[in-house]
């Protein structure tokens, strides 16, 4: 099965482990993710503060490429450029006169063709069938689920039912055999954007979600945004001075928790390009024994 | 010759601002059939009315039209002016320049020019018009009252005081409504059980009020002064003539852990039980949906235990119909759970409650007797946040509008919590204070000034559970939007007033109006606060919008003084708007062929067969006859009518087809231009 892909500027980048653990756990469930021909920046985090025409124009071009490679789901793995494009086509739909700017800005054709989707939403529709019945590990530790901002909000615009409270990444980790933690910083910021401009203010609020996750008996942060993953893993020696001890909490990708359940080796994760090391205790799942059962009880039958 | 008067009125700017008066007053002038045609600022008032008093007189005018706002409102006194020079009021109409016209568009010739189309229109309508007679038709003098709460029972009592009888309808098993569950009172601070009790039993008692708890209405049939109403009397599964109300059932009841209504979930309550030791009447009723005998058919601890053998577990729900003249509807309001809101746990934690929670709380017959004590473990809370416009004035997840009351009963919780708890902190997150009201500003200032209880001007935003406590981070937008963040014991939200969860379906029983929040209307905001638009229902308390004791008690003796003034006559006079079949000369008698279509259709039961016979009693033919009584003027016999013999009285085929045809002739004229 083919699937369209826009993986951003991150995951080219800071975020090289996601897009290679995601391409990883998707080819060996048999899902070709194919990029968007001659994709763009979406626009974020500086153009929809700066200009309203262009954070919209930026993410519909990407929206409008991918229809005309005929793409039905569209996969984006990176929280803000998901945002932005489903902020794009929402606002497009919303309102003629900007859709006709627009049209005449990405001088392409839009018919609302392209369903978006982030990774959570991804695993759940193509892989979860497939992790199921190839599980080789069991995480059977507790994890802290963290969203962020974006894959949740706003609202409105995404449709999300209990974005105070989602639970969708919890039940992907049972899948799994984690123990989802029930914590209170699953959907607060993390500072984002400011990463580089206002490092201290990250560093603030990133240490109070790996506080409460840690103080939890949380044993890993599994996210599902590359913004929320290098503040919460990189600016450890700015968090340090707000913990006011060290944190060796490790920052995971969803996909790369994926692909230990799935037995696929630390390299081909990029389990080894973190800044906080990733030691996460895995159980031999019983499938085998299970299999070997199956087989025994169809000898006896046959 | 028809003399008609045409009368415009600017209704001060309403319709002076955009259409030009005088211009429209001058053309009509010219129109055929008009013999005087005049403006005026406002055509309502004293001088207004004396202007058509004198042209009927001087002018000898034969119908009038008024042109000016919508004749809802002053239909009635321009008929009444008309009436007093000697015309018959059905004689005189408007035509709505306001809300047909002035309102809906820009100022421009084209909208004087519509105005003056508007009355041309009516003109040719007006010509055909005939005197009509009102139509008297008698009253029962029993009122219904829908609910037992405070706002019923004032108004059950103040109807039953002036030596008129009263039938209650409530539909659990005691009344006192919401207000028996509250502690005390503010802005007194009086105890909300001791000054209710004693009227829940005056009702009980009271010779011309006759009770039903444990009911509802079923259905409504007819009009002002005889309305038919039924009534379901739902199984209370025991004989009340034979209970004494001991109690010893409830005791023996082995299903001994269902939520507690009147404690609003805090306590438990057996299968069979009293709501609450003052209830009124005092006896038991049993939960169908949760006792064990009905649910898998075995048990009967009660029919066992009972020394009355009061208990009737094959009772049935009974159905009574009873003639009423008016209805009072008083059927009070809900609120909203700590489910609702999503950044405070989606009622995931305990001790999240709502204000009605604390009130069963502070309550000296609550579950706690009284004391503040924490649902989840029992602790007295150190810290307790209260929340005020939880759902509230908020578009964006609650409602739109202002619950009224949470400002008051928070300040007030607030204050009854520092009065139990003395070492305790009691913090108000409130977006405004709004203590409009006698003695409500001076109560609040005394929550803030002498008990100490910190107010805080700012919007929560997250509340969350650690080790115990309740981490509330909210904001303080009077210290420069600085963060605030609460380590609390107990959160009590002030959550939304709504109107009741079956509200809409009572509104289409009883013919109603209901906004868009399913709060009943009133006949206008601000001149008929306890009428509705449906003639002898009448409104009190919280079903109309949010309101707090003394107002709900207030437009409970408003709601009664209307019934009470209703039935002070013996007769009724109504508008004679119905439909009638015509009566011709023999031998044809009627057009009407007797197909009664128009029997099948009316909603309102209202025609009847009648025989027409020759004097010796042979049967000459059989048509249909409306009963003036029941006929409320829906036209829809008139429309179904092949014969054409029905026509409605003030607006016959031949009035509105003149009105239809003065449009079309006007066309007619452009076109030829």
């Amino acid at each position: 099965m083919k699937i369209g892909f826009f993986p951003g500027c991150s995951l080219e980048g800071t975020a090289k482990e996601y897009q290679k653990s995601l391409l990883k756990i998707s080819s060996l469930a048999g899902i070709e993710l194919i990029e968007v021909d001659d994709w763009n920046c979406c626009g974020a985090t500086a153009a929809h503060s700066l200009n309203h025409l262009l954070s919209i124009a930026l993410p519909a071009r990407i929206l409008a490429l991918a229809e005309l490679q005929g793409f039905s789901d569209l996969l984006i793995p990176c929280a803000a450029c998901y945002s932005r494009l489903i902020t794009a086509r929402n606002v497009i739909l919303r309102d003629d006169k900007i859709k006709n700017k627009i049209l005449e800005i990405i001088e392409l054709p839009f018919e609302n063709k392209v369903n978006p989707i982030n990774v959570i939403e991804f695993i759940n529709k193509y892989l979860s069938e497939f992790i199921k019945s190839n599980l080789k590990f069991s995480i059977n530790q507790k994890v802290a689920c963290y969203y962020g901002c974006l894959l949740v909000r706003p609202p409105k615009v995404l449709n999300v039912e209990r974005y105070e409270d989602p639970q969708d990444m919890e039940s992907i980790v049972k899948i799994l055999g984690g123990k989802p933690i029930n914590w209170a910083y699953k959907v607060e910021c993390c500072g984002a954007g400011l990463s580089v401009s206002r490092t201290e203010i990250v560093a603030k609020l990133s240490a109070k979600i790996i506080e409460d996750a840690e103080s939890r008996g949380a044993e890993a942060i599994i996210v599902a945004c590359p913004m929320c993953q290098s503040n919460l893993d990189m600016r450890r020696n700015n968090i340090k001075k707000f913990l006011q001890r060290k944190s060796i909490l490790p920052v995971l990708y969803i996909t790369q928790l994926i692909g230990m359940s799935l037995g696929i080796s630390e390299d081909d994760l990029g389990l080894k390009k973190h800044f906080v090391p990733v030691k996460i205790k895995l159980d031999e799942t019983n499938n085998k024994v299970k299999e070997v059962k199956l087989k025994e009880e169809k000898e006896v039958l046959a | 010759m028809a003399r008609i008067g045409v009368f415009i009125c600017h209704c001060g700017e309403n319709i002076g601002a955009t259409v030009d008066c005088e211009k429209v007053a001058e053309i009509a002038s010219h129109y055929p059939g008009v013999v005087y045609s005049i403006d005026y600022k406002y055509m309502c008032s004293d001088p207004g009315q004396n202007l058509i008093k004198e042209a009927i007189k001087e002018k000898n005018l034969t119908s009038v039209i008024v042109g000016a706002c919508s004749p809802r409102m002053h239909e009635p006194t321009f008929r009444r002016v008309c009436s007093e020079s000697g015309l018959n009021p059905f004689l005189c109409e408007m035509s709505n320049l306001r809300e047909h016209c002035s309102w809906v568009h820009f100022k421009d010739d084209v909208t004087t020019e519509k105005a003056a189309e508007l009355v041309r229109i009516l003109v040719e309508k007006v010509k055909r018009n005939k005197p009509l007679y009102p139509i008297k038709v008698p009253v029962t003098k029993t009122a219904l009252v829908l609910g037992g709460g405070i706002a019923g029972i004032q108004a059950a009592l103040d109807i039953a005081n002036s030596g008129l009888k009263v039938i209650m309808v409530e539909k659990n098993p005691s009344i006192g409504g919401h207000m028996a569950q509250l502690s005390e009172t503010f802005p007194t601070l009086d105890c909300s059980q001791c000054i209710l009790t004693p009227r829940m039993v005056e009702v009980a008692q009271h010779p011309n009020i006759t009770l039903y708890t444990y009911a509802e209405l079923e259905a409504v049939d007819g009009f002002i002064g005889n309305f038919k109403v039924k009534i379901r009397k739902k199984a209370k599964s025991i004989d009340e003539n034979a209970c004494t109300g001991c109690g010893i059932c409830s005791e023996k009841c082995p299903i001994k852990k269902i939520p507690d209504e009147f404690n609003a979930g805090l306590g438990l309550r057996p299968a069979i039980y009293v709501p609450f030791p003052q209830a009124v009447p005092n006896k038991p009723v049993i939960d169908r949906t949760r006792c064990t005998y009905f649910l898998k058919g075995k048990c009967q601890f009660c029919v066992k235990s009972c020394p009355a053998n009061a208990i009737n577990l094959e009772q049935e729900d009974e159905i009574i119909s009873v003639d009423v003249g008016a209805i009072v509807v008083a059927t009070g309001f809900d609120i909203k759970g700590t489910d609702f809101f999503p950044e405070y746990g989606y009622g995931a934690y305990k001790d999240i409650i709502t204000g009605l929670q604390f009130e069963r709380l502070a309550s000296a017959s609550g579950p706690t007797l009284g004391e503040i004590r924490r649902p989840s473990d029992g602790k007295v809370p150190e810290k307790i946040v209260f929340i005020a416009c939880a759902g509230s004035r908020d578009p964006a997840k609650g409602i739109d509008y202002c619950s009224k009351i949470c400002c008051m009963y928070t300040a007030k919780h607030a204050m009854l919590y520092k009065h139990k708890v003395h070492n305790g902190e009691a913090y108000i997150f409130y977006m405004d204070i709004r203590a409009g009201g006698k003695m409500y500003e001076e109560f609040v200032r005394r929550a803030i000034e002498e008990d100490e209880v910190n107010y805080i001007r700012g919007r929560v935003s997250k509340i969350y559970e650690k080790n115990g406590k309740l981490i509330v981070k909210g904001v303080d937008t009077l210290l420069n939007s600085y963060p605030v963040e609460i380590e609390a014991d107990m959160v009590v939200l002030a959550t939304a007033i709504v109107a009741n969860s079956d509200s809409e379906q009572l509104a289409q029983k009883l013919h109603i109006s209901y906004d868009s929040y399913n709060f009943f209307s009133e006949a206008h905001p601000k001149l008929k606060p306890v009428e509705t638009n449906t003639a002898g229902i009448m409104l009190a308390g919280a079903c109309q919008a949010p309101k707090d004791i003394p107002e709900s008690v207030a437009q409970a003796s408003g709601a009664a003084a209307k019934v009470v003034a209703l039935f002070s006559n013996d007769e009724l006079t109504r508008e004679p708007i119905i439909a009638q079949v015509n009566r011709t000369a023999p031998p044809i008698y009627s057009t009407c062929v007797g197909c009664f279509l128009c029997q099948s259709v009316c909603p309102y039961l209202a025609i009847e067969r009648e025989e027409i016979r020759t004097r010796d009693g042979k049967l000459i033919k059989t048509v249909a006859k409306i009963n003036p009584g029941l006929c409320q003027g829906c036209g829809t016999c008139v429309a179904l009518c092949r014969s054409k013999s029905i026509d409605l009285q003030g607006y016959t085929n031949q009035q509105i087809f003149a009105e239809i045809m003065a449009i079309y002739n006007r066309r007619e004229e452009y076109v030829r231009v």
